[in-house]
């Protein structure tokens, strides 16, 4: 029995080694490193040092520490002793479901244009300041005054990207130019599909050139059989798994995010994206203020921050995805800025999701059962 | 025969440890595809121990499996010895049934029940803020009890009733007993449900993932977050090392075991048993 307890304890002890690395690690990331902070613009002051600012963020959606990046949330706490709790969530309803349970608060949330619409209708979140955030002034004209946000009172843009068509150069001839090609039989069994439903039926939408954002019946049950005809070619239905079968050449074709897409083609130099003709979902991922905040002064620090030019280029170049910043856009260091993928030269065609009403909402969940089970 | 029966071992172990052996050499991949193996490289090794996020996330983890399997282990020997104790077999029963409802119920129940007491009871004492690390404990220990009182009834049944009569009859009070007569006979059930709880507790993400605030994250929320995009190769050098040291205190474990065992057989063929 006491070796029981014995091997318990040299646990406990491997455990605490494993601490003390964390530790270490944790304390070596505070420092700001590869950040120069007379190139900030704006002024952080340890005013408000001493706060909590509990920031719910996209994963992998800020830069990090990691390969050498800036740690962004730890650059913050240094400059203004505000202490950041950050969290994750995974879809837009994910982080909607925590907003709405009560039981917690944040401070800052990135949800995207559609659920920004409907935060908006339901009284969620709160108008910020803007005249507290000077560096909204590298925000472009063109993600001014969209939709969701009318007269740019309650959201600021963070990041932004379309879905595009991904194709292995090896295992497809020519260069899709339609979202047919995800309906090609010569394909069958290489083809992917987005694993949600408002992106799959999206393409659905698209391609049947119907309103991406109807509200007819009639039409979504159109697209649904649509669907239906795609599963006999369709390899499966994916997210994230997308990045290995597209890497390894498993599949040959697949709709993802543009973003990600440019890690893939690092991988593997045979893909390339592209933005079929009949249009395509492009999306704005904004920071807002809730309601329920305790901190509004130090959230509109924070998202100062984040819109400095400094920290909005170490974002960028962490995140991959298209970048709403007009010095970002204008910087030589900006690795990214002539890809084609993240900003096509040739006009895209391209449509904002809206929020749908609850029996829209209902029909599709359906629908989309449907399909899957189909 | 033997040959078919070796086959069928060798078929459960790779069918068992082939996602594991995957995740460990991919660990080492270069790149950070999943997919394609481009080169060795023990880069991911070096970025988890920078990643301060995954650290951090690691860090409540382990803190939090710790404390819930600790005060389960506690609260769920004595319930066990309560129950144990029962004259009434129905009573028994009801009771038994009653604490087996959370293990039984599905997470998804578990979790959504959970955090609406938490916000209600929050509501009423007027806190903004309830959900965070007491809340996850409260709905850790009350997942893990039902184990540790699983894992402790059968050792308490296998005891004999008489030893613990015998010690008060030497001159223990009832209290003396219990700590030393009843609980060393019980202390592998304990070990067990200690382990299980600590487990259970570690992998966690439906009850954690309502349960939990903004400022307590646990790693399989930051996990399963990452979803959307890319879950990052430092997450599988992690996991390969959390799986490594487990392995090695398994061996140890095991090792002590069969070495204790042996001893006491030495002495009991000494002593003439």
């Amino acid at each position: 029995m006491r070796k029981i307890v014995s091997s318990l304890l040299a646990f406990a002890l491997l455990l605490s080694v494993i601490f003390a690395f964390g530790c270490k690690g944790a304390d070596s990331g505070s420092m700001i490193e590869g950040l120069d902070t007379s190139k900030l613009i704006g002024e952080y002051t340890k005013e408000l040092a001493g706060a909590k600012l509990n920031v719910f963020n996209w994963g992998e959606y800020i830069s990090d520490g990691s390969e050498g990046s800036l740690d962004v949330n730890a650059a913050f706490e240094k400059l203004t002793g505000i202490d950041v709790n950050y969290s994750n969530y995974d879809t837009n309803e994910a982080l909607y479901t925590k907003l709405s349970g009560g039981g917690a608060s944040y401070d800052i949330i990135v949800p995207s244009d559609y659920m920004i619409e409907r935060l908006i209708n339901e009284g969620m979140v709160q108008k910020p300041d803007l005249s507290k955030i000077p560096n909204y002034k590298y925000i472009p004209e063109e993600f001014k005054n969209l939709y969701f946000d009318k007269n740019n009172e309650y959201s600021i843009p963070y990041t932004n990207g379309m879905v595009g068509l991904i194709y292995n150069k090896t295992m497809v001839e020519e260069a899709p130019k339609s979202w047919s090609s995800l309906w090609d039989s010569k394909y069958s069994g290489k083809i992917l599909m987005f694993n949600n439903s408002r992106d799959s039926f999206g393409i659905a939408l698209y391609l049947l050139g119907i309103d991406v954002n109807t509200a007819s019946q009639a039409q979504w049950e159109a697209c649904a059989e649509k669907l239906k005809e795609q599963k006999q070619y369709l390899q499966r239905y994916v997210m994230d798994e997308v990045f290995d079968l597209m890497e390894s050449g498993e599949a040959a074709l697949a709709p993802y995010y543009a973003g990600d897409c440019i890690s893939m083609i690092e991988n593997n130099p045979d893909l390339a994206l592209v933005y079929p003709n009949e249009g395509t979902n492009i999306f704005v991922d904004s920071f807002c203020i809730p309601k329920s905040t305790q901190n509004v002064e130090a959230a509109l620090l924070y998202i100062n921050f984040m819109l400095e030019p400094e920290i909005a280029l170490a974002n960028a170049e962490f995140i991959c995805y298209a970048c709403p910043h007009t010095a970002v856009l204008a910087d030589e260091r900006y690795s990214l800025r002539d890809n084609e993928a993240l900003y096509p030269k040739k006009k895209v065609k391209a449509e904002y999701f809206h929020n749908l009403d609850r029996d829209t909402l209902d029909l599709l969940a359906r629908l989309w059962e449907d399909v899957k089970l189909y | 025969m033997k040959i078919h029966s070796k086959i069928y071992m060798a078929l459960i172990m790779l069918f068992l440890y082939a996602p594991i052996i995957v995740m460990v050499v991919f660990s080492f991949n270069s790149s950070n595809s999943t997919g394609v193996m481009v080169g060795f490289s023990i880069k991911w090794y070096g970025e988890l121990f920078n990643s301060s996020s995954i650290l951090n996330a690691l860090k409540n983890t382990i803190v939090l499996a710790l404390c819930s399997s600790v005060i389960s282990v506690i609260i769920g020997t004595l319930a066990a010895v309560g129950i144990f104790m029962l004259k009434r077999k129905w009573l028994k029963s009801s009771i038994l049934t009653v604490t087996n409802i959370p293990m039984m119920n599905p997470d998804i129940v578990t979790g959504v029940s959970m955090m609406l007491l938490f916000v209600f009871v929050g509501q009423m004492l007027g806190m903004r803020e309830v959900l965070g690390f007491g809340t996850l404990l409260i709905a850790h220990i009350t997942f893990n009890l039902p184990y540790v009182i699983l894992s402790v009834l059968p050792k308490l049944r296998q005891t004999d009733p008489h030893l613990s009569e015998a010690a008060q009859d030497l001159g223990c009070t009832p209290f003396k007993a219990f700590f030393k007569v009843v609980l060393p006979t019980i202390t592998t059930g304990i070990v067990t449900g200690f382990i299980m709880a600590f487990t259970l507790s570690l992998d966690d993400f439906i009850i954690s993932y309502f349960t939990s605030g903004p400022e307590y994250q646990t790693l399989p929320i930051l996990i399963f977050s990452m979803t959307k995009r890319r879950v990052t190769p430092d997450i599988y050098a992690l996991s390969s090392l959390i799986f490594v040291v487990i392995l090695v205190l398994l061996l140890i474990m095991n090792i002590t075991q069969s070495r204790a065992e042996n001893k006491s057989k030495k002495l009991r063929t000494k002593e003439g048993y």
